[in-house]
C-alpha cells in the first residue's frame, strides 16, 4: 500500500511537469489552431540545454532553468517566423507538416551532435519524508517550479497587455486585428511561450531522469493525451490533465510493467478522441 | 389524386437552448413547387437539413414516398431519390466541372457506372448551360456558375425531390429569370421541388404553394396570393404592415 | 474513356518502375541493385499511402505501422513457423489489411488533425506493444536462421529473388493506384477529399469508402514489410515502426504530387535519390534527417502540390495524362 501511495504521490508531482508541457502545446493550438509537432524535440532540447549549461558553464541547474526558458522562448519565435507564419491560414496538413519538418531538423541535427546515447544530469536534492511516504527533493522542487510557472503564466495572460492581446487573438483574430492588436507579433510571442513551456518542462525532467535526444517523443505522446483529455486549447485543462496522467502513471507499475505505459496512453488517447473529443473540460471552439 | 412525395409531421429541432424548429407540419404532393420563405434565421435551412438527414429532429417524423425516413443518413436519402443544393455552395474544388456532376450521377439514386455517368453529366451540363466549362476546375467558376454547378450535380442524380437553397441569391435580374425558367423546366420533367428563397417576386411567381417560417414556427401556409396578403407574414419580415404592403405592391409592378 | 491520354497515365509510371528494375541488370553492380531495391520499396509504399492521403485526403502520419505489422507477421511465420515466403507475404498483407479495417472503424471518423495524431499514436503504441510481446522477440526482436535462405538456393539467390519480387510489388502498387484513380470508387474518394459532407449528400457512403481505402492502402505495405525483413534477416521494433520514415513517405507523396498516379512514383525516386546522395556525402551523412526536414519545409511553404501538381496547374492540358 505504501508502495502504491509513494508511486501516486510521485506520479502527481511529475504530473505537474507534464501539465506544463501540455500547456505549451495547448496554448499554441488555442491561439492559432496549429498543432506543434516539434513539441517533443523541443522538450528534448530543454533537457540538453540544462545539461550543457550546468556542465559547461557550471551553473546551478535551477539557475540554468531560467536560461532554458529564455532560449525556449527565442527558439519558438524563430520557428514561428521561419516555418509557421506562411502556412498559418493554410489547410491543417500544411502546418502539421511544417512543424513536423522542424521536428525532423532538430532530431537530425541533435542526433548528429549528441548521438542517441543517454545523458544524465546527475542531480539530486536528497529525500524528504512526508508521513509514511518518502519523496525525492528534486520532484518536489520541480513541482513547485511548475506551479510558479503556471501562476506566472496566469498573471501574464490576465494582468498584462500582451497577455490580453494573446487572449484576444485566441478568441477572434480578425476582430483583434480590427481593434489594432499587432497579430503577427502576438502569434510569434504565443508560439514562443508555447515552446518555452515545452523547453522548461524538458529542463525540469532532466533533473529527474537520464535522457536521450529521442526522449522527447515519449513526452510528446503524453502531451497529446493530456491535451485531448483536458480539451484542446484549454490551459487549465492541460494542467489538470497532466495531474491525472501523472496519477495514472503512478498506478500502472502496481499492475503491469512500465513498458506498457505508451500502449495504455494510446488507448486512452483514441478513446477520448472517439467518445469525448472536447475533453473533460471542454475544448476551445 | 397525386401521391404525396413528402410528409413532414410535427418536426421540432433544438440545439442546446435554441429552439430552431417547432412543430413544422406539411404535405407535399408530387410535381409541385413549394416555396419556403421567412426572415433570416427562421429555420429554413435547418428544415432542409432535417429533411435530407443532416440533422435528426428531436420530435416529429419525415416521411418520404410513404416511408419513414426520420434520422436517415444523408447518403441514404440520396439513394432514395432526394437531392439538394446548399446556400453556401460546396463545389468539389480540385475536380473538373464534369467530374463534379459525375459524382452526382454515380452515387445518386440511379447508381451509374463511370461511363454512363459521363454521358448524363454532359446532358445535364448542357441543360444548365455549363457545357463549355466541362473541363475547367470547379474552383475557377464564378459564384453564379458555381450555383449552376450545384444544381447540375443535384439533377444528375435524377432525384424525385429537389431541395433548392437560395439558388437565386447574388444573381442579377436576367440570371434570375433564366434560373426561374430552369426550375420550371425541371419541374416539367417530373421533379418535385422545394425552394428556399429571399427574392420574393421570383419565388411568388414560380411556386404553387408556399410555407412561411418565423423563429422556427410555421406562421402561414397557402398559395402565393394568400401569403402575400397575410399580415402575419408581412409583419414577420418587416415589422410594419403598411411599409411591407407598399414594398410588395412595388415588386409586383 | 480509354483514349491514349488516359493509358499514358498508367504507362508513364510503369515505365519508371520498369526502368528502375532493369537498371541493375544492365549495370551489373550489386550496389545498384541495393539502391534500386530501396527505391522500389519507396515507390510501393508511397503509392499505397497515396490512396488514403492523396485520393481520400486523410493524412496518415503513422502509416508505416502497416509495414511493421506485415513485417512482423511475415517474419514470425517464416522464422518460427517455417512458412515459405509467398504465403508469408500474403499473410503480412492480410494482417495489415485486417488491422487497418479494425483501426479504421475506430479512427476514420476523426477528421483532419485529429486523425493524423491518432495515426501517430497508433504507430507509437504498436511499437511499444510489440516490444512487450516475448513470443515475437520483445525489445530485441527476431533473427532469421540462414538455413531459411537455403530453400531459395542460398543467400545470394534469395537476395536476387527478393529484388525481383519487390519490382513486381512496385509495379502492382502502380497498377492498383491507377485502377483506384480511374474507378467509380476512386471518384467517390476524391469527392470525400474535396468535401466529405457534400459527398455524402450526393450519396457517397463515406464511412465504407474510407474504410476500404484505408484497408487497400495498408495491404501492400504489409506485403512489402514481410519481404523487406525476410531480406534483412532480422527484425526489431524500432526498425519495423520508424515514425520519421513514415513522414518521409508523406514527403515523397507531396514532393511528387499527391492525388496522382505518377506523383508518388516520381517523389519516391526523387527523394531516395536525394537521400542516397546525402548518405554518401561526408558533409550531410549525419544530418540526413535534418536535410529531409528542410526539404519538406520548402515543399510545404512553396510548392504544396508537388512537382506533378505544379505541372498540372501550369499546363492544364496535361491533366488527363498526369492523372
Amino acid at each position: 500500500m505504501d508502495f502504491l501511495l509513494a508511486n501516486l504521490v510521485d506520479g502527481l508531482l511529475i504530473g505537474f511537469i507534464y501539465g506544463i508541457a501540455a500547456m505549451g502545446l495547448t496554448l499554441i493550438f488555442g491561439v492559432m489552431d496549429v498543432i506543434n509537432l516539434a513539441h517533443g524535440p523541443i522538450i528534448a532540447l530543454g533537457m540538453f540545454s540544462i545539461y550543457l549549461l550546468t556542465t559547461m558553464l557550471g551553473l546551478h541547474p535551477y539557475i540554468a532553468l531560467i536560461l532554458v526558458a529564455v532560449l525556449g522562448l527565442l527558439l519558438g519565435i524563430v520557428i514561428y517566423i521561419v516555418a509557421v507564419q506562411r502556412v498559418i491560414d493554410a489547410p491543417h496538413l500544411s502546418s502539421l507538416l511544417a512543424t513536423f519538418s522542424v521536428n525532423m531538423i532538430i532530431i537530425g541535427l541533435g542526433t548528429a551532435a549528441f548521438s542517441t546515447a543517454p545523458y544524465n544530469l546527475e542531480f539530486s536534492l536528497g529525500k524528504m519524508s512526508l508521513g509514511s511516504v518518502t519523496l525525492l527533493g528534486s520532484r518536489v522542487v520541480g513541482a513547485l517550479v511548475a506551479l510558479l510557472v503556471t501562476a506566472g503564466l496566469y498573471f501574464f495572460l490576465y494582468r498584462t497587455r500582451n497577455g490580453r492581446y494573446i487572449r484576444a487573438v485566441a478568441n477572434n483574430r480578425a476582430a483583434a486585428e480590427l481593434v489594432g492588436v499587432p497579430s503577427n507579433r502576438i502569434l510569434a510571442l504565443s508560439f514562443g511561450i508555447g515552446t518555452m513551456l515545452a523547453a522548461l518542462s524538458g529542463g525540469i525532467i532532466a533533473t529527474f531522469f537520464p535522457f536521450t535526444i529521442l526522449a522527447g517523443g515519449t513526452y510528446e505522446l503524453k502531451s497529446f493525451v493530456i491535451v485531448v483529455l483536458g480539451g484542446l486549447g484549454n490551459p487549465v485543462g492541460a494542467l489538470v490533465g497532466g495531474l491525472i496522467l501523472g496519477l495514472i502513471e503512478g498506478i500502472i507499475p502496481t499492475f503491469m510493467e512500465t513498458t506498457w505505459v505508451p500502449v495504455v496512453e494510446f488507448v486512452m488517447f483514441v478513446l477520448i478522441l472517439l467518445f469525448r473529443p472536447s475533453g473533460l473540460f471542454g475544448a476551445k471552439q | 389524386m397525386t401521391s404525396l412525395i413528402l410528409q413532414v409531421e410535427g418536426v421540432t429541432k433544438r440545439f442546446g437552448g435554441l429552439q430552431a424548429l417547432t412543430d413544422v407540419t406539411f404535405d407535399l404532393p408530387e410535381r409541385q413547387i413549394l416555396g419556403l420563405i421567412g426572415p433570416n434565421g427562421a429555420g429554413k435551412t435547418t428544415l432542409f437539413n432535417v429533411i435530407n438527414g443532416v440533422y435528426t429532429p428531436n420530435e416529429g417524423r419525415v416521411i418520404f414516398k410513404g416511408e419513414d425516413v426520420t434520422g436517415s443518413k444523408t447518403y441514404d436519402m440520396a439513394h432514395r431519390g432526394l437531392a439538394r443544393t446548399h446556400q453556401i455552395v460546396k463545389p468539389l474544388n480540385d475536380l473538373s466541372v464534369r467530374e463534379n456532376v459525375m459524382v452526382g450521377a454515380c452515387f445518386g439514386r440511379e447508381n451509374h457506372k463511370l461511363h454512363k455517368a459521363g454521358g448524363i453529366a454532359d446532358e445535364v451540363l448542357e441543360f444548365v448551360g455549363l457545357a463549355e466549362r466541362a473541363d475547367q476546375l470547379a474552383s475557377s467558376l464564378n459564384v453564379a456558375q458555381k450555383k449552376r454547378l450545384e444544381m447540375a450535380r443535384a439533377l444528375a442524380a435524377r432525384p424525385y425531390l429537389l431541395l433548392l437553397d437560395e439558388v437565386l441569391a447574388g444573381l442579377n435580374p436576367s440570371e434570375i429569370a433564366e434560373m426561374v425558367e430552369t426550375v420550371q423546366r425541371i419541374r416539367d420533367q417530373g421533379v418535385t421541388i422545394i425552394m428556399i428563397e429571399h427574392v420574393m417576386h421570383a419565388v411568388m411567381n414560380v411556386s404553387d404553394r408556399m410555407i412561411v417560417l418565423d423563429f422556427g414556427q410555421q406562421i402561414a401556409e397557402g398559395t402565393p396570393e394568400e401569403i402575400q396578403n397575410n399580415p402575419k407574414v408581412v409583419e414577420a419580415y418587416l415589422g410594419d404592415p403598411e411599409l411591407a404592403d407598399k414594398l410588395m405592391r412595388q415588386a409586383d409592378e | 474513356m480509354k483514349n491514349w491520354r488516359n493509358i499514358l497515365g498508367l504507362v508513364l509510371p510503369l515505365l519508371v518502375v520498369a526502368a528502375l528494375a532493369l537498371w541493375p541488370v544492365f549495370s551489373g553492380k550489386a550496389v545498384d541493385q541495393e539502391t534500386a531495391f530501396t527505391i522500389l520499396k519507396a515507390v510501393a509504399l508511397a503509392s499505397s499511402l497515396n490512396i488514403i492521403l492523396g485520393y481520400t485526403g486523410y493524412v496518415s502520419f503513422g502509416h508505416i505501422v502497416f509495414f511493421g505489422v506485415g513485417g512482423y507477421t511475415g517474419f514470425y511465420l517464416m522464422s518460427q513457423q517455417g512458412w515459405s515466403i509467398w504465403p508469408a507475404m500474403a499473410a503480412g498483407g492480410a494482417m495489415s489489411g485486417l488491422i487497418a479495417f479494425l483501426l479504421g472503424k475506430a479512427i476514420l471518423r476523426l477528421r483532419g488533425a485529429y486523425f493524423a495524431l491518432a495515426t501517430i499514436g497508433v504507430n507509437q503504441a504498436m511499437l511499444a506493444l510489440v516490444g512487450n510481446l516475448d513470443f515475437i522477440g520483445g525489445p530485441i526482436g527476431m533473427n532469421l536462421n540462414f538455413k531459411v535462405y537455403k530453400e531459395y538456393g542460398g543467400a545470394q539467390e534469395a537476395l536476387q529473388m527478393a529484388f525481383y519480387i519487390m519490382a513486381g510489388i512496385a509495379l502492382l502498387s502502380v497498377i492498383v493506384s491507377y485502377a483506384v484513380r480511374t474507378s467509380k470508387f476512386g471518384l467517390g474518394l476524391l469527392a470525400i477529399r474535396e468535401d466529405e459532407d457534400a459527398a455524402e449528400v450526393m450519396g457517397v457512403v463515406a464511412p465504407n469508402a474510407k474504410t476500404w481505402a484505408y484497408v487497400l492502402s495498408a495491404i501492400i505495405p504489409g506485403i512489402v514489410g514481410a519481404l523487406f525483413f525476410f531480406k534483412n534477416g532480422n527484425i526489431e521494433p524500432h526498425d519495423a515502426f520508424p515514425l520519421h520514415t513514415s513522414i518521409e513517405f508523406i514527403v515523397m507523396v507531396m514532393l511528387g504530387g499527391q492525388g496522382t498516379v505518377l506523383g508518388p512514383v516520381l517523389g519516391a525516386v526523387g527523394y531516395q535519390g536525394i537521400r542516397g546522395y546525402l548518405l554518401t556525402s561526408p558533409i550531410f551523412k549525419n544530418i540526413q534527417l535534418a536535410v529531409a526536414g528542410v526539404l519538406l519545409l520548402l515543399i510545404v511553404l512553396f510548392i504544396p502540390f508537388g512537382v506533378v501538381g505544379w505541372i498540372r496547374n501550369r499546363f492544364p492540358q496535361t491533366r488527363r495524362v498526369l492523372q
